[in-house]
């Protein structure tokens, strides 16, 4: 097992890297000059040249990469162009809204997906069976976008019971924090139940199929108890496997959602300083979300490994 | 009284009739052989008795256990009776058990399930069944996972699994046919000891008739759903009564007619190996330190003359597929040399490779892998002529292929069909047809009649028989299977461990083994005028 | 989408006969058929010229004049939507021919060459699977400019790894086969293996995945002009449109109902299609119904 998460540590480790330059290299390439973004279009050129010392923009390309990677490493994410602040604050005020979202949807979206899934599956052809799943493809067809206005309409509008949109902040109480984000996090989670819950009933289904099924109803088990002992651990693994490509899928669609409720998240902040040209915040903003993917990634590998065990001893 | 009394059963899957009034039965502490080829409805009706039927079979009949009719039988009763009092063994080992969970779960699971025991309680009636079928704790903790496991130790397990409530009936589907002779030999005798010591009845399901002649008292002969013909074991096989089971017994040991191999003169050498060294790295399973490579062929050296024929025999796993890899040039060598016609192979660029490639064709093991499903047989058989240096005409082609359809015994209308509208049987003729297209001087043939069923067997043997008398092609037999060898070898090699550890002409070695490795596959191999002796014995 | 030859010649007729027999795949290719005649169609004709804003007629509800009423500008939201399915569906498909144009070939390769090519290959996609999608399909568009061309790039790059990795997978599964190595002892190199054997049978699964990217694609697309990276005003596009209605839907919900109708039906369409299509082409499933 130690040499199998070592090596998965390891290409992680390179993956990050990689990406470290990429984002720095397209970024690099814009157009724009970061001091007159921060200055105004008045500034005078000695005020300029001052700024740009101060910022570092003036040392060649290796020395202010290795400086902003070495910044990545010990917090020290730079100051924001406009707003003038360090980025690491920035980015820490905007992650206490959408890591919950992100955390809350992914609960959401397993809780509902995983038991409709085996349920549907244990009734293989059967008229729930058929609901369930038809209900499955419209939901993996339903933008979340739309979805999520549509619950406005409904639940904010119409019948009034959550707000709208914004969010008050958790100094305003956990409640009305989480009420805030009740809505964002259930028009992100459905969709993803529903494709969710279809990757369950097919895997749970192929898994059915195997011999040792076979081998365990030849032991007198009923249907029943084969599902839950033998065929759901290793039906885990490919349903692992979309949970960990989800949650990056969750957490870039928080960007559209908390556009809609105008929530004050990492995915508004990240569109805003895009369009101001605020780079070191788009910088920042998106090595978090690649580091947290990768990590998920290996957090995902290591649930593998207790799953299966083959994975322990071989590789 | 018998325990189990199948009568009148009849089953249909969606429609199609499966088995049509069969009736068997079996008594307490009896043996009873259940035989047919493939699509003869020997599974199903095991699978019927235990109640694992795929959903959409219907039955109707009655099979009768222990006063019980299990047609009939609601689901809950027949989970009560299933790894109770009827256990059964699967004809897959690899597959057979749940990857992620420990031997010691997987045969305490029944054991709780049945008795109630407690966890301790089952894991101490475990611990002794596994024992008891060769797996003691010392080498075989109970927390071994099943990939850690070769294939007949985990049979070993299902075993176990299947008779670890010692079960009124024990049912064993195949139980062997994934293993290689010397496993095989070790199952049987295994389930031989637990049925006599159990006192339980044994139903055991083979296409192999020498392996139901050493086991079983009784016999059962099926076909196409139906029974042909049940009675005595001896009796039923030495008198070859009904004709079916007179053609079944001829074809397991039928030995081609083969001109004598021309004279004692030596012809030249066709193929020289030379010290071949075959190494394969192995995963690292700690951190900093490289394992030792595992050699898969070790210092192999032979020469097989032209126009005779080889066999190569061995255990599974004992590096006789990966020669023949190396010898086709489909793989390199670590060291050694392999020369075809007096040119070494083991350097040549793929270009410099294809007049030899001509010369060499290849026969496999599976007639449904070894053809792309797409193309048509024209273009299966066709695929070697690219190897010409002047590309034939579309008509010249369809005569090439014309002709070796012809040579094969299949007619060329045949060239526009597809593969899978053919048998088997017809299949592995395609791939002999492909593989003599290009009038090569050497076939290898990895394994060319195991997947086939007995009467086919004997007649694609047959037909391997009569291309050596009449084209001269040289073969190199990849078999684990002595009855090949024995029926169209000159000469025999027998490998073990990735060494030639006995070579001699076949019959020489096939009587009077002179090593280990070469007795224990020849003792193991089932051979059905052997048992026949035996049962008259017993 | 046309059916490739492969799957119509020989030993596929039997299958041409099993998907019309497919409930999944006929109502998926019956919208699919449909969305894409009403994009066709709006070439030549749209129930009313959207390029003339008809204030007097804003925000009107359901009419026989306006099947699914006007928008804020007096524009027929049906018209719209016919002109919208032209943008989504060339979008996507574009995204997709980018995905399999490059994915393709780069999986059959690393899997034909295998060893350090095959690991860089996979490293290389690992590395774009890091990326969370969307995220950098905001950060593209945003940086270049928006416009539809840079949406279908920006799309696109994120379908090529997806190709590359089941092309890889669906090859790595055929090389081993009896009949590839039967070809390899016939002097065939790899390149000509790959296209005699291995991309015929990976055809099937790579065409069901096209449809998958083809669904994610609409979908993608839609969301990248809700943020107003897509297609630009005014080319009518569904994302925009429901961008368009966000605000005032407390007045005029039904500006928000049919654009993204019109997303769900496309998108159920194109997975119904992928799934009958998977249900008639892959044998393992079939076994099992």
């Amino acid at each position: 097992m130690i040499p199998y998460l070592a090596k998965r540590l390891l290409t992680g480790l390179l993956t990050l890297l990689a990406a470290s330059i990429i984002v720095f290299s397209v970024l690099e390439v814009l157009p724009g000059d970061p001091a007159r973004i921060m200055l105004g279009m008045n500034a005078s050129p000695e005020a300029l040249a001052a700024l740009r010392m101060e910022m570092g923009i003036d040392q060649p390309v290796l020395a202010r990469y290795l400086d902003w990677v070495a910044g990545l490493a010990t917090g020290d994410f730079g100051r924001s162009y406009t707003y003038s602040t360090p980025v690491i604050d920035l980015i820490a005020e905007r992650v206490a809204v959408s890591l919950p979202l992100a955390l809350l949807a992914l609960a959401l979206s397993t809780l509902i997906a995983l038991p409709v899934g085996v349920y549907a599956a244990s009734r293989r052809g059967t008229l729930s069976d058929t609901l369930t799943m038809g209900l499955a493809q419209v939901g993996v067809a339903i933008p979340n976008f739309w979805f999520a206005m549509l619950l406005v309409y409904v639940f904010a509008v119409g019948l009034r019971l959550v707000p709208a949109g914004g969010f008050p902040g958790w100094d305003q109480g956990i409640l009305q924090g989480l009420a805030a984000l009740l809505l964002p996090a259930v028009s992100l989670a459905l969709p993803q139940a529903a494709i969710l819950a279809r990757v369950t009933r097919s895997a749970m289904l192929e898994v059915l199929g195997e011999d040792y099924i076979r081998t365990a109803r030849a032991k007198g088990l009923p249907r029943r108890a084969v599902l839950w002992r033998h065929a759901l651990r290793n039906a885990l693994i490919p349903v692992l496997t979309i949970m960990g490509l989800q949650f990056a899928f969750l957490l870039a669609g928080t960007i559209i959602i908390e556009n809609v409720f105008y929530l004050p998240g990492l995915g508004r902040l990240v569109f805003q300083a895009i369009s101001q040209r605020d780079l070191i915040v788009v910088e920042g903003v998106v090595m978090l979300l690649v580091a947290t993917v990768i990590a998920v990634n290996m957090l995902v590998d290591v649930c593998y490994a207790i799953a299966d065990p083959r994975l322990r001893t071989a590789r | 009284m018998s325990l189990l009394e199948i009568e009148n059963l009849s089953l249909d899957i969606g429609g199609t009739p499966i088995l049509k009034d069969i009736s068997l039965s079996i008594g307490r502490g009896e043996v009873m052989g259940l035989v047919g080829e493939s699509g003869s409805g020997k599974s199903m009706t095991a699978l019927a008795v235990m109640g694992l039927l795929p959903h959409a079979a219907r039955a109707r009949g009655s099979i009768m256990f222990d006063g019980i009719d299990l047609v009939a039988a609601p689901e809950a009763a027949m989970c009560r009776l299933r790894g109770d009092d009827l256990g059964m063994v699967f004809q897959e080992p690899m597959t057979a058990l749940n990857p992620v969970k420990t031997i010691g779960e997987q045969v305490a699971e029944g054991i709780r399930w049945h008795t109630g025991a407690n966890r301790a309680d089952a894991e101490t009636r475990a611990r002794a069944m596994l024992h008891r079928v060769g797996l003691p704790e010392a080498q075989f903790p109970l927390t071994r996972y099943p990939h850690e496991l070769s294939g007949g130790q985990r049979q070993r397990v299902v075993i176990a699994i299947a008779c670890a409530l010692k079960p009124k009936l024990l049912i064993a589907d195949e139980p062997t046919t994934a293993l290689d002779v010397v496993l095989q030999a070790q199952i049987l005798k295994l389930l031989k000891s637990l049925v006599a010591e159990d006192g339980m009845s044994l139903l055991l399901i083979s296409h192999d008739l020498a392996v139901v002649a050493d086991m079983a008292e009784r016999i059962t002969i099926m076909r196409h759903g139906e029974v042909m013909e049940a009675g005595n074991t001896k009796q039923t096989l030495s008198q070859r009564a009904h004709p079916y089971t007179r053609q079944l017994a001829e074809a397991s040991t039928h030995v081609p007619h083969r001109p004598q191999s021309p004279g004692q003169s030596k012809p030249a050498p066709l193929l020289q190996v030379k010290e071949v060294v075959r190494d394969y790295p192995v995963r690292a399973r700690r951190l900093f330190t490289r394992p030792a490579p595992f050699r898969a062929v070790d210092h192999v050296s032979f020469e097989l003359p032209a126009g005779r024929s080889m066999a190569l025999v061995g255990r599974s796993g004992c590096g006789k597929s990966t020669l023949a890899r190396m010898i086709l040039a489909l793989d390199r060598p670590t060291a050694g040399s392999i020369r075809f016609q007096g040119e070494a192979l083991e350097d040549k660029s793929e270009d410099a490779l294809r007049p030899h490639r001509r010369n060499m064709q290849v026969v496999f093991q599976d007639p449904y892998g070894s053809f792309n499903p797409r193309h048509k047989v024209e273009r299966l058989v066709a695929e070697p002529l690219h190897l010409l240096d002047r590309r034939p005409s579309p008509a010249e082609r369809r005569e090439s292929v014309a002709e070796a359809l012809s040579q094969v015994g299949l007619s060329p209308a045949d060239m526009e069909k597809y593969p899978h509208e053919f048998s088997g049987g017809q299949r592995q003729r395609i791939s002999i047809a492909r593989a003599i297209i290009t009038r090569p001087k050497l076939i290898v043939a990895d394994e060319p009649v195991s997947a086939l069923d007995v009467s086919i067997r004997a007649q694609v043997l047959d037909l391997f028989a009569d291309l050596n008398a009449r084209l001269g092609v040289a073969y190199l037999f990849i078999t684990h299977d002595l009855t090949v060898a024995r029926a169209i070898t000159d000469e025999v090699m027998v490998m073990h461990d990735g060494r030639i550890v006995e070579r001699g002409p076949t019959a020489r070695v096939l009587h009077h083994p002179e090593t280990v490795p070469a007795r224990a596959l020849i003792d193991a191999a089932p051979d059905l005028e052997r048992a026949l002796q035996r049962q008259g014995a017993a | 989408m046309s059916l490739d030859p492969v799957f119509i010649a020989g030993p596929e007729r039997h299958i041409l006969r099993q998907a019309l027999s497919n409930r999944s795949f006929l109502i998926g290719l019956a919208i699919v058929a449909l969305v894409a005649a009403m994009a066709i169609v709006s070439f030549v004709w749209t129930p009313h010229d959207i390029t003339r804003l008809q204030v007097s007629d804003r925000m009107q509800g359901l009419s026989l004049a306006y099947p699914f009423g006007t928008d804020h500008l007096g524009r027929d939201i049906l018209s719209m939507i016919m002109i919208g399915a032209r943008n989504s569906i060339a979008v996507a498909i574009l995204a997709v021919g980018i995905g399999i144009g490059l994915g393709v070939p780069l999986g059959c390769w690393a899997a034909a060459r295998g060893g350090w090519l095959d690991e860089a290959v996979m490293r290389v996609n690992d590395l774009v699977f890091a990326f969370p999608a969307l995220l950098s399909a905001v950060m593209i568009t945003a940086i270049f400019g928006p416009s539809a061309i840079n949406a279908i790039i920006a799309i696109g790059i994120f379908n090529v790894p997806v190709f590359a990795r089941v092309a890889r997978a669906g090859a790595l599964a055929i090389w081993p086969r009896e009949y590839v190595l039967a070809a390899r002892a016939s002097g065939k190199g790899r390149f000509l293996i790959t296209v005699e054997h291995i991309l015929p049978n990976i055809a099937s699964v790579l065409l069901v995945q096209g449809t998958i990217q083809f669904a994610l694609g609409i979908l993608a697309e839609a969301g990248l002009s809700y943020l107003g990276l897509g297609a630009q005003p005014p080319m009518p596009s569904w994302g925009r449109m429901l961008f368009d209605a966000q605000t005032r839907m407390v007045v005029a919900p039904h500006l928000a109902l049919f654009p993204g109708l019109a997303i769900v039906v496309t998108v159920l369409g194109l997975n119904l299609l992928g799934d009958g299509l998977r249900d008639v082409l892959d044998p393992r499933v079939r076994r099992q119904r």
